[in-house]
């Protein structure tokens, strides 16, 4: 068990070293991972912080050298806001991520490998996530149980399954017909025991593909969420900040030093999850039935 | 009855059975709400006399298994009860701003496919040159950007830095339409609708783009092309009279899907440009807490998507004779 997982670990590492895109990703989230732990030393200011020069609050300031983004209508440092967004961003993302990883392989091993009664009865399940809108979904969800950042990786690791959950099942359905299942089946091993013995190993690679992916959706989601305001309110995230330009009249003061730079950050977070899932192969080459 | 139409029969049985999972869901969703489950249809605010019709409307006072009963029965009817803000029925409330989500929706649709079936051909025209890296990276972009943020750089820029597009809504402020008739006459109304289309139609253009690409190359390999290029046809002629009619049909039955997909997506953008649609409302019902219009909203939604998933996989399956109906479920 422990071999074949260390099998998987290098399976993945070796995919990476072997795809740039997939690289790029992966230096995006390091880089991401240093600056979450570095934010209170990056960060000039305390996010929440109304700043005060002598007697007079720094509302409404364009970008200079003391605030490199300038500061909110309340006074508040950008730069620092954005730093401290990172933390919200990635904790959202993995968690939801690692979520959307256990569910939907576990649903996709069964269903794949038991077949008959229990795959119709997983899939049709499968179907009906397929048919709840993502969006409408996470906002009906995280307004009744109210805004906490937790209530909103629920929300999303509820639906966010189904995409692996089918993918992984197709993969398990070719994996169970190969001769070394057959060799374990024959020799007495139970279902369980092929399962997670013998063919979890091989679609491991899989599911941690489409889980980076799912680190991305659950981002860009994240920031809808907040931008519409059911976001954590004591959270400081880009989906925030977006929030807070937006009823706070920045497009109208022209503030772009405000409202892009959590914009370029979100996309860069998503995309390096697609490039990490092998999101750039899947979606330069969607076929109709996964959609 | 032969194969295609048991295929179809099967597959409306499931979206039926979907359509019903799915309000059970929320069925319980809102039952499972803090507080009193009578919240979630009776506002303080209502008249006595309206509090007690809906009580027996909805059976409110009976156990939980006769509620759900009264909740489907109810639902089959087309009754979803009223709307707290609106102190209207839900579905007078909702019907009187569909339409222009339907609008905002098809004119995004029509800008998105049109555009991106005519660029996925030019990629795959451009393949292996630099334009077609660029347009790759560009569409890459698209899918990553969210939505609402594009919305508030294009209304930066284009409504309040230059000017030229207002800035929300489908009328200026203080006036409205005398009927829907004169609103889709009235010139000032595609102009308010010009910028969320736009930022709609940048978020759906990934699909039929790419998909319009990658079946272009598939295509492009099959032996009649090559039979095409060997006879010495330009290649213009090629790429439109063989490939693209024949790379085309997948993109169309997509454009279904992307309707459900619309559906979602217009949550955010017509709250970013207070378009006055079905997203914005469910919204706004939401941080009303107004529980009988997010349910009724959510529920519309819902099926609209399931519907047109339905829908792709019929026309998927008319248009494609070598599609195994059998052996693909």
């Amino acid at each position: 068990m422990k071999e074949a997982i260390k099998n998987a670990l290098i399976q993945s590492y070796e995919f990476l070293i072997n795809d740039k895109f997939a690289l790029t990703g992966v230096i995006i989230y390091v880089v991401f991972m240093i600056i979450a732990v570095l934010a209170p030393y990056i960060a000039p200011y305390d996010p929440h912080e109304m700043i005060k020069v002598g007697s007079e609050y720094m509302f409404n300031k364009p970008p200079s050298q003391d605030f490199l983004l300038g500061t909110t209508n309340m006074g508040r440092d950008i730069f620092s806001q954005l730093i401290y967004g990172v933390r919200p961003a990635l904790v959202v993302g993995f968690t939801a991520a690692f979520f959307v990883m256990v569910a939907g392989t576990l649903v996709g091993l069964f269903s794949g490998y038991y077949g008959g009664t229990t795959d119709s009865i997983l899939m049709r399940i499968t179907d009906v996530a397929f048919g709840i809108p993502f969006t409408p979904f996470v906002i009906i969800l995280v307004g009744f149980l109210g805004p906490s950042i937790w209530n909103i990786v629920l929300a999303m690791a509820m639906l966010l399954w189904r995409d692996t959950a089918r993918v992984i099942r197709s993969q398990v359905l070719t994996v169970r017909e190969r001769s070394f299942v057959e060799a374990a089946r024959v020799s007495g091993a139970s279902d369980l025991r092929i399962i997670f013995v013998y063919i979890a190993p091989n679609i491991l690679p899989l599911s941690f593909l489409y889980g980076s992916l799912a680190v991305g959706w659950a981002i860009l989601t994240e920031a809808a969420v907040s931008f519409l305001g059911f976001g954590d309110p004591d959270v400081i995230s880009w989906g925030y900040m977006l929030n807070d330009a937006y009823i706070s009249q920045a497009l109208s003061r022209g503030a772009y030093h405000w409202f892009i730079p959590p914009g370029i950050f979100i996309m860069l977070a998503v995309m390096a999850g697609f490039y990490i899932g092998r999101g750039s192969e899947e979606i330069l080459h969607p076929r109709l039935k996964e959609y | 009855m032969n194969v295609r139409w048991k295929y179809i029969l099967k597959r409306a049985g499931q979206m039926v059975l979907t359509m019903w999972i799915i309000s059970t869901i929320l069925f319980f969703i809102f039952r499972l709400m803090p507080g009193n489950p009578l919240v979630a249809y009776i506002d303080p605010t209502f008249t006595q006399e309206q509090q007690q019709i809906l009580m027996q409307q909805f059976g409110l006072d009976q156990p939980l298994w006769m509620q759900y009963v009264i909740f489907i029965k109810n639902l089959l009817r087309g009754q979803l009860g009223q709307s707290f803000f609106y102190k209207d029925s839900v579905v007078n409330v909702i019907f009187k701003v569909l339409p222009n989500t339907i609008y905002l929706m098809l004119s995004a649709l029509i800008i998105a496919y049109f555009t991106g079936i005519v660029g996925g051909i030019f990629l795959a025209w451009k393949r292996g040159e630099k334009v077609e890296t660029a347009g790759i990276i560009v569409t890459l972009f698209t899918r990553a950007a969210p939505q609402f943020w594009v919305g508030m750089i294009l209304l930066a820029v284009f409504s309040f830095e230059f000017g030229i597009f207002p800035s929300g809504g489908v009328s200026q402020a203080g006036t409205s339409y005398a009927s829907e008739f004169h609103k889709l006459l009235s010139l000032d109304f595609y102009r308010h609708l010009f910028l969320p289309a736009l930022t709609l139609s940048i978020y759906l253009i990934g699909l039929p783009l790419l998909l319009m690409r990658s079946n272009m190359l598939d295509v492009m390999s099959e032996s009649y092309v090559e039979m095409a290029e060997m006879r010495g046809l330009s290649k213009l002629r090629i790429m439109f009279k063989y490939a693209a009619r024949n790379a085309f049909l997948p993109v169309i039955t997509a454009m279904a899907v992307g309707i459900g997909y619309a559906m979602g997506g217009n949550v955010v953008i017509e709250t970013v440009f207070s378009w006055p649609g079905l997203g914005r409302l469910l919204v706004n019902a939401v941080s009303t807490s107004d529980y009988p219009l997010a349910q009724g909203a959510f529920i519309l939604i819902a099926g609209v998507m399931v519907f047109m998933n339905f829908l792709a996989d019929i026309i998927y399956s008319l248009l494609d004779p070598r599609v195994n109906i059998e052996s693909r479920r």
